[in-house]
């Protein structure tokens, strides 16, 4: 019998030039749970983008069911009873949760809309796949979990056979990781195909069949999970045998470079992002703040950067006090920083990678002259030449323009002017997301190194591993607030945090106000 | 690089000959005696001395409006004022023309100055609304246009008027107030060189100071710019202002170097010129050169069309139109560019 899901020789070449994907086959049998795993970048999303639709290849055919189709827009996709869990949802935050599901397929009479039978229609559902969600809930009150699986239901609902996950982990915390695993087991010993996109080793030996590997757009290897350790899979993925160990903690920490007392944060639209935070990093430590995306990770840092003013609190540099200081009086207080977002904020994508590099230190007498005479050209560029070879970023010249680079290498753009700023605190804001193995050691590898060499440095990451890897301390945000604080990591689990996360968990005020 | 800058240029030509393929469709409808119509609009400013001369007068005026568009485009930030800009700052040049004792040299340097205070005080103020109180710059720089126009026309009135002349405009600058002439029959003036120096001036403002830099990064990612610690609000006041001091200029240029007193009685429409030619540009000081030349033959031609046949001169406005909507248009020629750069990809393996 031909697999359900048949993609042959699948090549996408992006307008920009990048070919994502080359010559990819891909198939997936009926009832089975079938991983899909590389680095960022490698190709995974692209694949699923093609299979569901939302783009086009320039290459290459697809079969569902033994049958042929040109998959020109989701719509087909989804005749075709295929389903694409997004990692970011697209549900209407302030409809309800029945709302939601039907949308776009509303059951009505004449032209009203029926609620109640939307809400039978959830409850149906719910029970049928043993997926509970509240159906008169308003979406966005949800918890991501809860979220996700409304996703799932929308897709159930409508009918389809093969559902796609893209990362769908990422945003989950480790309880919640496991209901959605039971869940997609559930589904697949129900005969649909679960596709499942991740690039974490533990989760795909966990749950899939089988599994794809992509590399650089190519796929290196199918094969049973089963037959294949992680190390295995590493390999393929990296290419060479690179697995990170443990680090050993070598340094004692010296005096508060960043001292951060009763600091609150106000959005825009009036809600209270940050509460009363107050913390310290030392020179020579590197103070991780752990906690789910969007408990007011954001807001703490753009405060911090004096990108948005704090409402109360004061935030002190080496010293100083910075707390309504101006963007680039706080760089020069000693502070650097590698943005979340690359692309809004680490980077102006049309200018060269030289230019790019100087956006913090342009005005230096080391490359401005006075006034009206003019940049130092010649310095700019060999600076930019430097850069671009001492961080091994991929492009011919400095000159070229950064947004023709691949994300992994515009964030090595960001990270090569970040660590060579004059400063000795560091917020690193999710500075692995989104780029590869190779480049994700790399960057580890610096913030130890800049630790060892008595730099202070705050990480706030969503990826778990990589701050029990690096955090010398560790302090938990949740609801914008600091709920746990822990001053030997090497003695807590994922899981632990993970409740603190939640908010399932907190500590008590004593052990909090040890961050301070 | 520079391959892109090859498709730019590649997806300019096309228009401009698309367009001209329209233009000539449209007088061959219109028109009696086609060809003759034909001809002066392709050849018309090239076939006399004094013609070439009209197409350079033309041109001045269009160079300078367009460099003072352009550096505010180049921070991703509109001006479409320059047209009041360009009169104020008239106004102020016929001022100082008038009124400053005329010494020989100083005289122009001064009236120069005094157009580009006007100008620049009448780009500050949309600079200063946008920085200060984030209002919409399109809106209070188009009406700062009216704003600069009638006050003009009030100065020129009240003030300046010379009531011999049948018309209303200003008396005759003196001498010393005209700038000088590179020949003399037919009379061609040195405003070209001073628009050439500020091209260059321009271009290295933009591409080799730190306010260069800053108004760029700005254009690129604003919250990039301001990630930096570049202070925002202070370029988009000052590119304002420093944009309408360049139109102001234009002003200048225009009454010392063509009609020597101030007449117009409507707004000439040469700070709009200077968006068009922005556009055309891609708002880089270099390419605006032959932008401008290319808009200032249109315009030329035009105007002599009309005169020696039945064609209306508005034919090149349609003209100008469609070049101005392929140039923008993102999409247009890009199918052929993809095609292109996924050959590339394919081949690099």
């Amino acid at each position: 019998m031909d697999p359900y899901i048949l993609m042959r020789n699948i090549t996408k070449v992006y307008p920009n030039g990048i070919a994502a994907i080359k010559g990819v086959d891909f198939s997936v049998e009926k009832g089975e749970i079938h991983g899909l795993i590389g680095e960022n970048g490698a190709g995974k999303t692209t694949l699923m983008k093609i299979l569901f639709g939302m783009e086009r290849p320039t290459a290459g055919t697809i079969s569902v069911a033994g049958q042929t189709v040109k998959m020109t827009s989701p719509h087909t996709a989804i005749k075709m009873k295929l389903g694409m869990v997004q990692q970011h949802f697209m549900l209407v935050p302030t409809f309800t949760v029945a709302e939601n599901l039907v949308l776009g397929m509303e059951p009505k009479q004449g032209i009203t809309f029926l609620l109640q039978r939307a809400i039978e229609l959830t409850e149906d559902l719910s029970r049928q796949y043993g997926l509970p969600v509240p159906p008169r809930a308003i979406t966005s009150d949800l918890s991501v979990g809860l979220q996700q699986r409304v996703e799932i239901l929308k897709i159930l609902l409508r009918k389809a056979e093969c559902l796609i996950f893209d990362e769908p982990t990422s945003v989950l915390t480790p309880l919640e990781t496991k209901e959605l695993f039971c869940a997609m087991q559930r589904l697949a010993t129900e005969g649909k195909v679960i596709i499942f996109i991740t690039h974490k080793l533990r989760e795909v030996k966990e749950i899939a069949d089988r599994i794809t590997i992509l590399r650089n757009g190519k796929r290196v290897a199918v094969c049973k999970a089963a037959d294949v350790s992680e190390q295995d899979i590493t390999r393929m993925m990296v290419g060479e045998a690179k697995i990170p160990a443990p680090v050993k903690r070598t340094t004692v920490s010296g005096p508060s470079v960043l001292s951060v007392r009763g600091l609150t944060c106000q959005r825009k639209d009036g809600h209270i992002a940050v509460c009363n935070l107050s913390f310290d990093v030392a020179a020579g430590e590197i103070l991780a703040i752990a906690g789910i995306m969007g408990n007011g990770q954001t807001e703490l840092v753009e405060a911090l950067t004096g990108l948005y003013p704090c409402l109360t609190g004061t935030i002190t540099v080496n010293g100083e006090d910075v707390s309504t200081a101006s963007p680039r009086r706080i760089r020069l207080c000693g502070l650097s920083h590698i943005p979340a977002d690359r692309m809004g904020r680490g980077i102006a994508a049309p200018g060269s990678i030289t230019d790019n590099l100087i956006i913090d230190r342009y005005f230096k007498a080391e490359f401005s002259r006075h006034s009206i005479f003019g940049l130092r050209k010649k310095q700019i560029r060999q600076h930019g030449e430097i850069l671009r070879q001492r961080f091994n970023i991929k492009a011919p010249t400095a000159m070229m323009p950064v947004q023709l680079l691949s994300g992994g290498n515009m964030q090595r753009v960001v990270i090569a002017r970040e660590f060579t700023a004059a400063a000795n605190l560091m917020i690193a804001d999710q500075p692995t997301q989104g780029i590869d193995i190779a480049s994700t050691l790399d960057v580890r590898q610096r913030l130890l190194d800049d630790r060892n060499a008595g730099k202070a440095i705050l990480l706030i990451s969503a990826d778990l591993s990589e701050i029990l890897q690096l955090a010398d301390r560790i302090v938990v945000l949740y609801n914008g607030e600091i709920t746990a604080h822990f001053s030997t990591p090497a003695e807590i689990t994922t899981e632990e945090l993970g409740y603190y996360m939640l908010g399932a968990a907190q500590q008590a005020g004593p052990e909090i106000e040890q961050a301070a | 690089m520079y391959r892109v800058n090859l498709f730019q240029l590649l997806q300019i030509v096309s228009a401009i000959l698309i367009a001209l393929i329209i233009g000539l469709i449209i007088i061959f409808v219109v028109s009696e005696e086609p060809f003759r119509a034909a001809y002066y609009l392709l050849f018309g400013p090239l076939t006399r001395i004094h013609r070439s001369i009209e197409w350079i007068h033309m041109t001045i005026p269009i160079i300078f409006t367009g460099l003072a568009v352009s550096l505010v485009f180049q921070a991703k930030q509109f001006n479409i004022g320059a047209e009041g800009q360009f009169l104020v700052g008239a106004a102020g040049a016929t001022f100082v023309a008038l009124h400053f004792p005329p010494i020989g040299g100083l005289h122009i340097l001064i009236i120069a100055l005094a157009a580009m205070a006007g100008g620049t005080l009448w780009g500050a103020v949309p600079g200063l609304l946008k920085a200060r109180f984030a209002a919409n710059e399109l809106v209070s720089s188009l009406m700062m246009n009216f704003i600069g126009f009638f006050l003009a026309l009030y100065l020129v009135n009240h003030y300046f008027r010379d009531v011999q002349a049948g018309f209303m405009v200003s008396y005759r600058f003196p001498l010393t107030a005209w700038l000088p002439d590179l020949t003399i029959r037919p009379r061609l003036h040195s405003g070209i060189i001073l628009a050439v120096i500020a091209v260059g001036l321009i271009w290295y403002f933009l591409y080799r100071t730190k306010w260069g830099y800053e108004i760029r990064m700005v254009g690129m990612n604003l919250k990039f710019a301001e990630f930096g610690g570049i202070n925002v609000q202070r370029v988009v006041f000052y590119v304002q202002a420093l944009s309408g001091g360049v139109a102001g200029l234009a002003g200048a240029v225009e009454l010392m170097g063509v009609h020597h007193r101030f007449l117009w009685t409507s707004m000439p429409g040469l700070g709009f010129d200077g968006i068009i030619v922005a556009i055309l540009a891609r708002n880089h000081p270099l390419g605006l050169l032959f932008a401008a030349l290319f808009i200032g033959y249109l315009r030329t031609a035009a105007r002599l069309m009309e005169r020696r046949t039945d064609v209306a001169a508005e034919v090149t406005i349609i003209m100008q139109a469609v070049v101005i909507l392929l140039v923008t248009a993102e999409a247009f020629l890009q199918h052929w560019q993809r095609r292109r750069k996924e050959r590339e990809a394919l081949l690099d393996g």
